[in-house]
């Protein structure tokens, strides 16, 4: 029994900081409707600033001083990033702020490597709370204790913030009608900047009190930040106390799952959050969303099927393509295979986000399903090359079809948040389950068969499925699932008006893509000859984010091309510099603030100006049409 | 002139709503602005205080030409707004409603207290703790102005006060207008009907599909019936 309390109050001391970076980020979106990804590496820097200022100052006053003063440095670094970066993208599609912050998140990643070294930093205990209290033979950290009674201590002091003093009534006034507030004379500039400062502050402070208990190293914003998802779907992104349940909640499944998946303990936190997310879609103390403003929808050029003209382009491109082994050598085919592959990846992402208005932060999950897909069926079962890939993406559509129903339950960005986790979950199983995956070590020797084997013939393969692929799914775009599919995308309600089951499209479009991704998972085990759980990991699933992104999100194809430049650009990159992720990050907030539109999306534009300085009549179909809002 | 309109045009997108808007307001004066529902009444309003981002012209207000300024810069230089939607916080009581709208005192404009308001608006001081979702619409009219006057404007935008409410309260609403116009606030309404706009007004202008069409005291207005029949449906 006294083991089963310590177990208890553990996860009680765990839920402190989770609860600390969740509310921060509850109060961001509540104001700014800013899901800020780089809360994680906020919440890292505040670890490692106070991992320095601790060591460097002793005693008491050192530890303490050294919390608070990193935590408020960090939210000083956070005002600098409100301003500069946030304040150009409040009107952006939600999308485009989730991926600058993300944007973010990578370069913070690389520059605390490079300030502060690769390796785990192991931080001093707090003075005052170094030993550990005996419970009927049970030792629990007295530091525990500590964090137990803080969690509560700040939800009240955040209650009392919000509840007695002016900034707090302004910024629940600014939480329900932004534009109201400034009609009444308050600056809602400021008043944005003062509240991302505290909800950085918060996560700041919650990275800064991990350092007695854990480690600090370089990848524990991914780490905080899917768990942080997890308790806002749960709790409801916006609500505080939410937040507060949702944590303990959460960190209570975390402890008292090891005792019972020891293996696969994530896998209670996921079924509780699909039943919450099945009985209260909108959390549990949050509120029904208005309908979140669209994905796409800068501007909304209407799409039309290639003209003749416009199909033989391509078909000449795909010759072109197809003639490359005639003159390149084998690397250059190896990567003009990878190249293919991503093309099918970011093309499924496509059609569920540009198509279907759903952008997926977690796409990847369903190209690495299919990679293991492919290497369960070769090294288990043992099959042939060509029923492998033509089941291994079974794998991926049926994970697709399980997370798929429950991600279409929800819209924006709770369905990004959602599609997130998910994927991490899977991630995390292919990790932990080293039984079944080998977990870190992956899944060794997939070979192709003879017939594929040469990297002309396989370049061969893999372009050939992309093109086939492509065409399909532009079929389907222009078919009439891709109506009624781009109908739930720009109005659910009128959708439903005129017949259409709004759910059962989407929740298809997500298995189409999930399958269409499964199958480039597929080639790719082919052509590394191995898969790892990277291959499910966040960063390839934000690649296909950005390639979407580079190729323009609201054109019909732009992903092909963006896939294209992308992969290339990354590929030279990484061999070029060991900063790639800042280098990468740099370059998906440029993308974000600068070009929104994408390079397919860029040239229309060009395209359009001569159209419309050409035959004037047709000006009022070349004119970018404003969303409607 | 306390408040001097020049040439204002507005978009919404492609959509052109005003075109060459023009109008002013005497110290002190009650000046409305009547139309038919889309006329372009409301818009002229968001333009004033730079709700509306495509818009042109010269806004003169005290003076100083505010149309470059942001929304919150222009209201604290005490031009205050009450849009027709009321737009109360609902999940704010009605003290924290009027906590919102708070300014400082200004040596041109009277000055307002919540004891005063409650004076004025009798319903809300029986409510000050009930959250603004819980409210009747003529308890939900009195507190967005009475949000407004917090801020202490020496000249307020009304969009439609009268819209929706019942006889008994467009009557107070009548003496509450008429009130902060004895205290000297000068104040522009928008409204649709012309009886409750003549009880309080001293000059009126018509605007139709985003012009002004017509512009003189309410005495000059009922000498025209021909343009008010044309323009106004009674």
């Amino acid at each position: 029994m006294a083991f089963y309390v310590v177990q208890f109050l553990t996860g009680l001391a765990s839920a402190a900081s989770l609860f600390l970076v969740a509310s921060g980020l509850s109060i961001i979106f509540g104001v700014t409707r800013i899901v800020n990804f780089a809360h994680g590496a906020f919440y890292m820097i505040g670890a490692y600033i106070a991992f320095t200022l601790t060591e460097r100052f002793s005693g008491a006053f050192g530890f303490w001083g050294g919390v608070v003063v990193a935590a408020l440095a960090v939210a000083l670094i956070g005002v600098l990033v409100e301003m500069v970066l946030l304040r150009r993208i409040y009107h952006a599609p939600e999308l485009f702020q989730l991926l600058g912050t993300f944007g973010l998140t990578l370069m913070v990643e690389d520059l605390v490597v490079l300030i502060w070294g690769p390796d785990d930093l192991v931080g001093r205990r707090a003075p005052g709370f170094k030993g550990a209290v005996d419970f009927f033979g049970q030792n629990i950290p007295s530091y525990d204790l500590f964090l137990i009674v803080l969690g509560p201590v700040v939800l009240g002091i955040l209650w009392l913030l919000f509840q007695r003093t002016r900034w707090g009534v302004l910024v629940r006034a600014a939480t329900q009608d932004r534009d109201m507030v400034a009609a009444l004379g308050v600056n809602q500039k400021w008043l944005f900047t003062s509240v991302f400062a505290v909800g950085v502050f918060l996560a700041a402070l919650g990275g800064a009190l991990q350092i007695p208990r854990d480690a600090v190293h370089h990848a524990m914003d991914l780490r905080i930040i899917v768990e942080v998802f997890v308790v806002v779907v749960i709790g409801g992104l916006g609500s505080i106390v939410g937040a507060f349940v949702a944590a303990v909640l959460v960190s209570e499944l975390n402890a008292f799952g090891i005792l019972i998946f020891p293996k696969i303990s994530i896998i209670l936190v996921f079924l509780v959050m699909a039943v919450v997310l099945i009985v209260r879609p909108w959390g549990l103390f949050g509120k029904p969303e208005a309908a979140a403003r669209k994905t796409p929808g800068l501007t909304v050029n209407p799409w039309r099927p290639l003209t003749s003209n416009e199909r033989l382009a391509a078909l000449a491109a795909l010759v072109v393509a197809a003639m490359l082994p005639l003159f390149a050598g084998n690397y250059a085919l190896t990567v003009g295979s990878e190249i293919a592959i991503f093309v099918i990846f970011a093309v499924s992402l496509h059609f569920l986000m540009s198509v279907g208005g759903l952008a997926s932060f977690g796409h990847a999950a369903y190209f690495g399903l299919g990679a293991y897909g492919v290497a369960f069926l070769a090294k288990m079962a043992g099959l042939p090359m060509i029923v492998c890939l033509l089941l291994g993406p079974l794998l991926g559509c049926m994970g697709a079809a399980v997370f798929g129903f429950f991600a279409v339950q929800l819209s924006g960005v709770y369905f990004a948040m959602l599609t997130l986790a998910f994927a991490q979950i899977v991630w995390s199983i292919a990790f932990q389950w080293v039984g079944v995956t080998g977990g870190d070590n992956g899944i060794l020797g997939i070979w192709p068969e003879k017939w594929a084997a040469s990297p002309s013939h396989f370049y061969w393969l893999a372009l050939g499925v992309a093109a086939l692929v492509t065409i399909a799914l532009r079929i389907a775009v222009f078919s009439p699932f891709g109506y009624a599919l781009r109908a739930t995308r720009d109005s659910v309600l009128r959708s439903e008006a005129v017949g259409i089951n709004a759910k059962r499209i989407q929740w298809t479009a997500f298995v189409i893509a999930g399958t269409t991704a499964g199958i480039g998972g597929a080639l790719f085990a082919y052509l590394k000859g191995s898969v790892f759980p990277d291959n499910l990991g966040i960063s390839l699933s934000v690649d296909a984010l950005v390639m979407v992104l580079l190729g323009g999100v609201e054109t019909v194809s732009g992903a092909v091309i963006g896939a294209i430049v992308y992969k290339a650009l990354n590929i030279w990159l990484v061999s070029q510099t060991d900063l790639s992720k800042l280098v990468l990050g740099g370059f998906i907030v440029l993308i974000v603030v600068v070009f929104p539109k994408g390079i397919v999306g860029m040239l229309e534009i060009l395209a359009q100006r001569r159209r419309k300085s050409s035959p004037p009549g047709s000006s009022l179909l070349a004119k970018p049409i404003e969303s409607a809002e | 002139m306390k408040l001097t309109v020049e040439g204002l045009n507005s978009h919404y997108g492609p959509a052109h709503i005003l075109f060459d808007i023009g109008f002013d307001v005497g110290e002190g004066e009650v000046v409305a602005l009547l139309g038919r529902n889309g006329a372009g009444k409301s818009t002229t309003f968001r333009s004033i205080v730079g709700l509306v981002a495509q818009r042109s012209g010269r806004i003169m207000f005290e003076g100083k030409d505010v149309s470059a300024k942001p929304t919150h810069e222009i209201v604290r230089d005490g031009l205050g707004y009450v849009p027709e939607e009321r737009r109360i916080f609902t999940d704010l009581t009605v003290e924290e409603n009027l906590e919102v709208g708070r300014q400082p005192k200004r040596p041109n404009a009277p000055h307002w207290t919540r004891e005063k308001l409650f004076a004025l608006f009798p319903n809300l001081g029986e409510m000050k703790n009930r959250p603004g979702g819980r409210m009747s619409g003529g308890e939900q009219q009195m507190l967005t102005i009475a949000r407004t006057l917090m801020g202490n404007p020496s000249l307020v935008l009304l969009d439609e006060p009268s819209e929706g409410l019942s006889p008994k309260i467009v009557e107070q609403m009548v003496d509450a207008i008429l009130t902060m116009k004895k205290e000297g606030v000068s104040i522009v309404v928008s409204e649709q009907n012309l009886h409750f706009a003549r009880l309080i007004s001293d000059r009126a202008y018509i605007i139709e599909r985003g012009r002004i069409c017509f512009g003189g005291t309410m005495a000059e207005l009922d000498a025209r019936p021909d343009i008010r029949d044309a323009h106004l449906s009674l």
